[in-house]
């Protein structure tokens, strides 16, 4: 009796899975308010921000009716596992360690790294020459320390921190002398009072480093869903309307824009 | 260490963790381990003897002081006072012009200085356990042969006291060992350091900590084998025949 129940509530779930799979006529999406500037809301209540904005685009896009859900950021993959949404666009950082609970799209922004060095370094740029003998401060298991370590571990001398707040006090006394961090980390950490600023570019390339930007996440079996918002922001990189959402809230080089709207 | 490394390397080869390059990190880390506890396990042993010896004196003062320090560093983690020697220090203000900043600006020294300063009062209190242990009929046998007190501690107080201590003193030298794992909070890569550095590269926990795990356990028994022989030769008038 109990296996007979058991079987027929594992039939009733891959029925209402796979029913679930046909339509997505309506999709609800999980998201953690407030995250300057990727969501937030306008003093007169609106939902706000580049993943909002992204979001709506996509789904019309995919012409799916989107709704969205808020939810803590703790609970917002148990949320996705028990149905409370169908999606999570809440700037999460595509990792392995997720992605053997849920399915990823595409990533949809990949948030830069940034080199930051004392406002009167001698350094003139982060190329090999500039940076020899130098002390690297980084986060350890960063995707900034793995890039550092493959480019610069031979010329270099990489100092590993547990936080960025480390990286930032050994700035502070001398230790270092050029920080590699992620932008806003860096930007919050470093960039209050003038005493430091960044050198070189922005990066987000090469892929092989910093491919693995923010993502919206899925259930694993949703891979019909998946495949429809990664087309539509295919779509959307291809004719513009991604450009054009992106310019409004970061400047050309990955910084966030000022918003009107931020308080 | 390379050609070996490159021996090892076919033998590595189906296996994303184990490359020759970790394993060359593994050996870094293991040399910086060894050479961060002998330096401060020596330092610490020379400062201790003449630290338990004035711990044991009649005068008070002397004994007191010795005292506050032994219970300063023993009554506060070895953590707090790495994090103080490495990130306080450099914020003394003018230390960073003055003669010694080459040094603090080092991770390994700070480092030293605390495992050092450590190491040396946990030592100083086995020490001073074990002189105030010594059987009053030695002192008593020292002072019927006329010896000044400078010599019955040269040629009876300390030959015995530190025989004494020795059990006690491989039990420091075995934790000593294993609290040099935070050394990595303070960006020095040792074994620790190197395994959360590939942990975090390789996503693999069981296979970084479990082999550096095993590393550790290879050094610990190294230095009990090395007590156990000490305390074989140096106990041996303690044993039953």
């Amino acid at each position: 009796m109990k296996r007979l129940l058991t079987v027929s509530l594992l039939g009733a779930a891959i029925a209402a899975g796979s029913a679930q799979a046909r339509d997505y006529d309506t999709v609800r999406i999980g998201v953690d308010i407030p995250y300057v500037p990727m969501e937030y809301r306008t003093p007169s209540g609106e939902l706000a921000g580049f993943d909002i904005e992204l979001g709506n685009a996509l789904c019309k896009q995919a012409e799916i009716q989107c709704n969205w859900v808020e939810q803590g950021w703790d609970g917002i993959i148990p949320g996705l596992m028990s149905r409370k949404f169908d999606a999570i666009m809440s700037s999460m950082t595509i990792n392995d360690e997720r992605r053997q609970q849920v399915l990823f799209s595409d990533p949809y922004l990949v948030p830069p790294s940034a080199w930051f060095a004392p406002t009167d370094t001698s350094m003139k740029g982060v190329e090999s020459d500039d940076l020899k003998g130098r002390n690297i401060g980084v986060q350890r298991g960063t995707v900034q320390d793995n890039y550092v370590t493959d480019k610069f571990g031979d010329v270099a001398n990489i100092q590993r921190y547990a936080s960025a707040d480390d990286v930032a006090v050994d700035m502070e006394t001398g230790r270092l002398d050029i920080a590699f961090l992620d932008y806003p980390t860096g930007q919050a950490a470093l960039l209050k009072d003038g005493e430091y600023k960044t050198l070189g570019k922005m990066m987000t390339e090469p892929k092989k480093y910093f491919g693995d930007g923010f993502g919206i996440a899925f259930r694993q079996r949703d891979k019909a869903l998946a495949d429809k918002f990664n087309q539509a922001l295919a779509t959307l990189k291809s004719n513009g309307t991604y450009d054009e959402i992106h310019d409004k809230y970061f400047n050309e080089d990955g910084t966030s824009a000022p918003q009107a709207s931020d308080d | 260490m390379q050609e070996l490394l490159q021996s090892l390397a076919p033998w590595l080869s189906d296996n994303a963790i184990f490359t020759p390059s970790t394993l060359a990190q593994y050996w870094g880390g293991f040399v910086n381990t060894v050479q961060l506890v002998f330096i401060s396990l020596v330092i610490g042993l020379f400062l201790a003897v003449p630290l338990a010896i004035g711990r044991a004196s009649p005068s008070r003062l002397l004994s007191k002081s010795i005292w506050v320090y032994t219970w300063i560093f023993r009554g506060t983690p070895l953590l707090i006072q790495l994090y103080i020697a490495y990130y306080g220090l450099a914020f003394i203000p003018g230390i960073q012009e003055s003669v010694v900043w080459p040094l603090i600006r080092d991770p390994l020294y700070p480092a030293l200085l605390a495992f050092t300063l450590n190491t040396a009062a946990y030592t100083t209190e086995i020490f001073y356990g074990a002189i105030k242990a010594t059987p009053r009929g030695e002192l008593e046998a020292a002072r019927a042969y006329g010896m000044s007190p400078l010599l019955a501690y040269r040629r009876i107080i300390l030959p015995s006291a530190l025989r004494r201590a020795l059990p006690a003193y491989g039990n420091e030298v075995i934790f000593m060992l294993h609290a040099s794992a935070i050394a990595s909070v303070v960006t020095i890569a040792d074994l620790t350091g190197v395994a959360y550095n590939i942990y975090s590269r390789y996503y693999a926990p069981f296979s970084a900590f479990i082999f550096v795990a095993l590393c550790y356990m290879v050094l610990s028994f190294a230095i009990q084998g090395v007590f156990r022989l000490l305390e074989k030769r140096m106990l041996a008038h303690l044993k039953p025949r």
